[in-house]
């Protein structure tokens, strides 16, 4: 932002000389735990991510590029506000908060209520938030992220994020978040609601999927229409839920 | 001081901010005066000449600027100097040894994979990363390693065919 | 003592390596922004934000009084010394710094000349300047309109936005044979605009010596003594007074051949303050405002025979180069080589009309590994041959088949007139089918259409003409082309080879002293190369358009065999015989009853210091300037097969197999790295790169993050196969090829996509076949086009 002169504060604070932010833990209660200074490098190689948290593992590898996934962070990407951001959607997706820290002490934000608008967060001017935890999964945690990027670190054309808790075929809790077809990371709460309280039959993912197209609003660019982009919606939603039920009958 | 003397410009904004900085670059502990502003690339081409590292683009996105920034590739463009204070930051001119090439050097040499020679240090400085924490890598592997480097000569085919010269090199050694 | 081994001493046919790797693996390459001279200082653009405005004015204050500011230059002060608007390679104005209005966003306004370049950049944000704005164009209908507004105003005599009307072919006899077609075949096509983005921008470091009167202009240019003419005529200087020396130069592809405003502003500048001056354009800069490649519509026809015989072809091309006419081309051709199209076909007629408007964008259209134009050429050729097979429901390769231009039928006069000299375009054909396996594809293709997936296969097949080129068609500005080479051989047998090419990353420095060791037989890695600087370099044209090879290349051959005929003489004299008794092998002469009896060249050298025979000159040095006979015509087949996914219209490229034929080669590894490098880009292009407007005349695609290059990840691997037919008039049988693959590649990438929704009604969707306009196209069964301005409504 400095480099290409949108910004030019007069003081800028760096914060990655501090340390012990760059963790990444899943506490007793299931919560998993990511501090400011966790890169999406971390999150890529994470085996911990691998086994606990689906949506987030399969998100990782498509932030940016490799390169910039060694300085980039996932707390960093959720406070830039970027409705390209892939991180907001998936942890709007699992119904995450960030903790923010500022002269007043803590507090926490839940995701959906982080962003503003475009670049614009919630955040007063002296806070900093210091983590960002997705609440422990209701069950066996369950999800992926499907993005059309047309090259590695392209904005996305569309991205999906699904992440679905459940215990045995029983839907418990669900989450669908949509990059880059809004103003903002959307949240799909309508087509995330169909999924609940069944198991995933071919119905309730048509429903979602239809109901997630809805909730988009694309804009008609130069990566496509707007019609593409709500259709990208419901194919990715409708993949990643179909993949979930072959998972599931192989676990069972 | 690096200089008998130093010329400071009449009616220099006095408000300038600077910071003194002391980097380690390829081993070897460098102190410099700079503006916050600085990035990275322009400490270590203008004011270290170290003019192998390039820079390509304003958006992060082609890394001829990959340097090693303690043992990690980083966009060095997209970097202040002031970050690299205290830190390690290895760019091309610190792959050879004192007597000889790296493996990766001479991989890029024997399997043609420079052309016009521009994305190479950064793509060099990604690949040597990649096999610091992966020693043998499959074809795939070093794509996505490489993801972040673009190159406009080669097609990528020669410089997958180099680092495995490299990796099968070291492997030996 | 017999020859010497070629391979052994880096000959021709070796895979020799490279030369200036040794300094670029050591981040030690010398590129013009790695240059710093003392005193230098650095300077800064201001451009256009808007398309298409008047300036009312533009207040600089702020900027001279901010500290570190040495310089503003503005069009007003351009104007006082004449240089407002320079003359460009296409006997059209454009302005160095704007005047009276801007012309396209990104256009250069201002420039800041300061200590450094932050408070270069700082300085050109403090400057105001006040405009006008007036309705942009961004496409050529638009341009020609009723009561479309005039881009042009500056210029006298220019009444509406067109540059040129130009034609060629026989009408008459295309109207004929459309009138007995079986069939005609029509297709609209856009190739869009395209930048050939190389990774180093555009630069320069001018450097005037009030002492000597000397302008030394160090800069990114692929044609230094081209330059050496513009700075000449442009700023007023004698010419033996200007050096131009061209570094290392990070990729070219003809983006670094124009002459670029902030060279002759960066040259003022360095008059006017009499320190050197630094100007690095950043990639906003560089996308938005150089030299740009294609942008040009076809209306393209072919009248067919029921058996698959074209019996006739018509092209109506438009070009959008922009708003000002700069491309370096063949001046006698205003639209390039694109009548080159349809050269391995056999077709008695065919007619070419084509049209240049001027738009609000950058100028440009000539570039980007396109040989003048004839990457559209090929693309449209592929694209219409794809569309006529199909419409008569013939087999692609069969199609091409029957129409090839047989091994037999040379010396060939193609449809439009140029003459090909040799080639084996059905052997070059079959070796890709096989590689591919195309009956099997098929019958794979076919299988996977019951499960409801779309497979395609791609196949395109030119010959194109590389080498510009003769005197009597090729001049740039009146200015021949020609090429040369300048040969010393030292007394210990060492030599320096310096051309009038300019090596981007092709490998000269490797390649000429190859050539070198073929004549002479002198060791490759004893023969120094040196390209770029004029003060030493004899004159050339440079290195675009896949020419140096050609003729560059001859030039060397030729000055060695200079060399060669002098050092016999030599020869003749040291083993005491006379000249008709020596015979040659390689590395040296002998006597021709005696094969033990010879000398080698390096003996011969030695002895041009210090044995020479009565009454000749001493030295062993020589110059040749070399006039190709003709074009050299490289063919190839690009083979590309692909699976597109219905529900996304994303497609995956399968397996890419290329065929070429270079004619004899040189480095077989560095023309295997050519042709890779321009696969990718034909990949880029049909896949990914694109550069748009949208209704305000706002340039979408200026920077990488909308300008989309290929990553390792993406870029498909390639299958390379080869043809040897060597080039029957070139010294050493070789032809251009380090464009091949981005002229023909193009359209095999297309084709496959095309191909993989046959069936579907669609017949075009314009690059880069983007994955959303695949899914329109799936959704609608119609084509699809990708012309400006960028679609902003909902579907």
């Amino acid at each position: 932002m400095i480099k290409l002169r949108f910004a030019s504060p007069e003081m800028l604070v760096d914060i990655n000389e501090i340390s012990d932010l760059g963790y990444h833990r899943v506490d007793a209660d299931g919560s998993i735990h990511v501090g400011a200074l966790c890169r999406h490098a971390d999150l890529e190689r994470s085996a911990l991510l691998a086994t606990r948290q689906p949506t987030m593992a399969a998100a990782a590898p498509l932030v940016a590029d490799p390169i910039v996934r060694n300085r980039g962070t996932l707390v960093g990407s959720l406070c830039h506000a970027d409705p390209q951001g892939d991180w907001a959607s998936v942890m709007v997706s699992l119904n995450a908060s960030v903790v923010a820290q500022g002269r007043n002490g803590r507090r926490t934000i839940p995701v959906k209520e982080l962003v503003r608008g475009p670049f614009q967060t919630t955040l007063a001017y002296d806070e900093v938030v210091v983590e960002a935890i997705a609440p422990a999964p209701q069950g066996e945690a369950a999800g992926g992220y499907l993005k059309l990027e047309r090259r590695v670190g392209d904005f996305a054309t569309v991205g999906v994020a699904v992440s679905v808790d459940r215990i045995g075929s029983q839907v418990t809790r669900a989450g669908i978040g949509l990059t880059g077809v809004g103003g903002s990371t959307i949240s799909a709460d309508d087509a995330a609601q169909v999924l609940v309280g069944g198991s995933l039959t071919a119905e309730a993912i048509g429903e979602a999927a239809s109901l997630a197209a809805q909730a988009a609003q694309p804009r008609t660019d130069h990566r496509g229409s707007a019609s593409y982009k709500r259709h990208l919606v419901s194919v990715f939603t409708t993949r990643l839920l179909n993949g979930l039920i072959r998972t599931e009958e192989e676990a069972a | 001081m690096t200089s008998l003397f130093q010329e400071v410009n009449p009616g220099a904004a006095a408000e300038t901010p600077t910071r003194e900085i002391t980097v380690k670059v390829n081993g070897e502990s460098r102190t410099a005066v700079v503006e916050p502003r600085l990035v990275l690339a322009h400490l270590l081409r203008q004011g270290f000449h170290l003019t192998g590292t390039h820079t390509g683009c304003d958006t992060s996105n082609c890394g001829a600027c990959t340097v090693l920034f303690d043992g990690k590739p980083v966009k060095s463009c997209t970097l202040f100097a002031v970050q690299a204070d205290g830190h390690d930051v290895m760019t091309v001119e610190g792959l050879a040894g004192p007597s000889e090439l790296h493996a990766i050097q001479e991989g890029f040499k024997e399997e043609h994979g420079l052309q016009c020679g521009f994305c190479t240090p950064g793509m060099m400085m990604a690949s040597k990363a990649l096999l610091d924490e992966n020693p043998n890598p499959t074809e795939d592997e070093i794509r996505w390693a490489l993801s972040g480097n673009l190159c406009r000569c080669t097609g990528y085919q020669n410089i997958v065919k180099a680092v495995m010269w490299a990796a099968k090199k070291l492997e030996d050694q | 003592m017999t020859a010497v081994d070629e391979i052994k001493i880096g000959g021709m046919g070796a895979s020799r390596r490279r030369v200036e790797d040794n300094r670029f693996i050591r981040g030690k390459g010398n590129y013009v922004d790695d240059i710093v001279l003392p005193g230098m200082l650095h300077m800064e653009i201001l451009r256009s934000p808007l398309a298409h405005a008047r300036i009312r004015s533009i207040d600089a204050s702020k900027a001279w009084a901010m500290p570190g500011v040495r310089l503003v230059l503005t069009g007003e002060t351009m104007a006082a010394r004449n240089l407002a608007w320079m003359p460009t390679l296409s006997y059209d104005t454009q302005a160095v710094l704007a005047t009276d209005k801007v012309r396209f966003q990104g256009q250069e306004v201002a420039c800041v000349i300061a200590d450094d370049p932050y408070i270069a950049k700082d300085a050109c944000e403090a400057i105001v300047v006040d405009y006008e704005p007036l309705p942009p164009i961004v496409n050529p209908m638009q341009s020609l309109a009723d009561g479309a507004p005039l881009i042009r105003d500056d210029k006298e005599n220019q009444a509406d936005n067109v540059i040129y009307d130009w034609e060629v072919g026989d009408k008459a006899g295309t109207d004929r044979a459309f009138d007995q077609a079986d069939l005609v075949s029509k297709i609209e096509l856009h190739y869009p605009r395209s930048h050939p983005s190389p990774i180093e921008c555009c630069g320069s470091i001018a450097d005037f010596n009030r002492s000597t009167s000397k302008l030394t202009v160090y800069l990114t240019t692929q044609a230094p003594h081209i330059i050496r003419a513009a700075v000449a005529l442009v700023a007023e200087l004698p010419e033996q007074m200007i050096r131009i020396v061209s570094p290392d130069i990070g990729g070219g592809f003809g983006n670094k051949v124009p002459v670029y405003p902030g060279y002759v502003a960066s040259i003022l500048a360095s008059i006017l303050l009499e320190r050197p001056v630094k100007w690095i354009e950043d990639r906003t800069g560089n996308l938005i405002s150089t030299g740009f490649a294609r942008d040009i519509y076809l209306q393209g026809e072919l009248a067919l025979r029921n058996d698959g015989r074209i019996l006739g072809v018509r092209m109506k091309a438009t070009a959008d180069h922009g708003a000002f006419f700069s491309d370096a081309q063949p001046s006698k051709f205003k639209i390039g080589l694109m009548h080159s199209a349809f050269a391995c076909y056999d077709i008695p007629y065919a007619h070419l009309e084509a049209r240049g408007v001027y738009t609000n964008k950058a100028p440009g259209g000539v570039a980007y590994r396109c040989s003048f134009r004839v990457t559209e050429a090929m693309f449209f050729q592929e694209r219409m041959v794809q569309a006529a097979a199909d419409d008569l429901g013939m087999d692609q390769a069969e199609f091409r088949r029957v129409n090839f231009v047989r091994d037999d039928d040379f010396p060939h006069r193609t449809p439009y007139g140029f003459l090909t000299d040799s080639g084996q375009y059905a052997k070059c054909l079959d070796v890709g089918l096989e590689a591919i396996g195309y009956q099997d594809f098929l019958k794979e293709k076919e299988e996977a259409a019951k499960r409801g997936r779309l497979l395609g296969i791609g196949i395109s097949t030119m010959t194109e003409p590389l080498g510009a080129g003769n005197s009597r068609e090729y001049d740039i500005l009146g200015i021949k082309m020609f090429d040369s080479a300048e040969l010393k051989i030292h007394m210990t047998g060492k030599a320096l080879l310096r051309t009038g090419a300019k090596s981007q990353g092709q490998g000269h420095e490797t390649t000429w002293a190859q050539i070198v060791a073929h004549e002479l037989g002198l060791p490759a890695e004893d023969v120094l190369v040196e390209e770029g600087d004029t003060d030493t370099a004899p004159f050339g044209m440079g290195t675009y358009a896949s020419r140096s090879t050609p003729v560059a290349g001859a030039a060397v051959a030729m000055v060695s065999r200079k060399i060669r005929a002098k050092a016999r003489k030599i020869a003749a004299h040291l083993l005491e015989i006379s000249e008709e008794d020596v015979e040659w092998e390689l590395g040296r002469f002998y006597v021709r009853s005696q094969p033990d009896r010879g000398v080698t060249i390096q003996e011969c050298a030695m002895a041009a210091y210090s044995n020479m025979p009565d009454g000749m000159e001493p030295g062993l040095e020589n110059v040749a300037f070399y006039d190709p006979p003709n074009l050299t015509w490289p063919f190839a087949c690009y083979i590309v097969t692909v699976e597109v996914d219905p529900e996304t219209g994303v497609w995956d490229v399968l397996r890419l197999v290329a065929v070429d034929d270079c004619g004899v080669r040189i480095n077989p590894m560095i023309v295997e790295g050519q042709i890779m490098g321009g696969l990718t880009e034909a990949y880029a292009m049909a896949n990914m790169q694109f550069i748009t407007f949208d209704e305000q005349g706002n340039c979408i695609g200026s920077n990488f993050t909308d300008y989309l290059l290929p990553t390792a990840w993406e870029t498909p691997g390639f299958e390379l196969h080869e043809v040897v037919t060597p080039c029957p008039h070139h010294p050493i049988g070789a032809k251009g090829i380090g464009e091949c693959a981005a002229v023909g590649g193009p359209a095999a990438f297309v084709n496959a996509v095309m191909d993989a929704l046959k069936g579907t009604g669609v017949r075009n969707i314009d690059m880069p076949v983007f994955p959303d306009r695949v899914y329109q196209a799936l959704q609608t069964g119609q084509d699809v086009s990708g012309a400006p301005p960028v679609r902003t409504e909902e579907i």
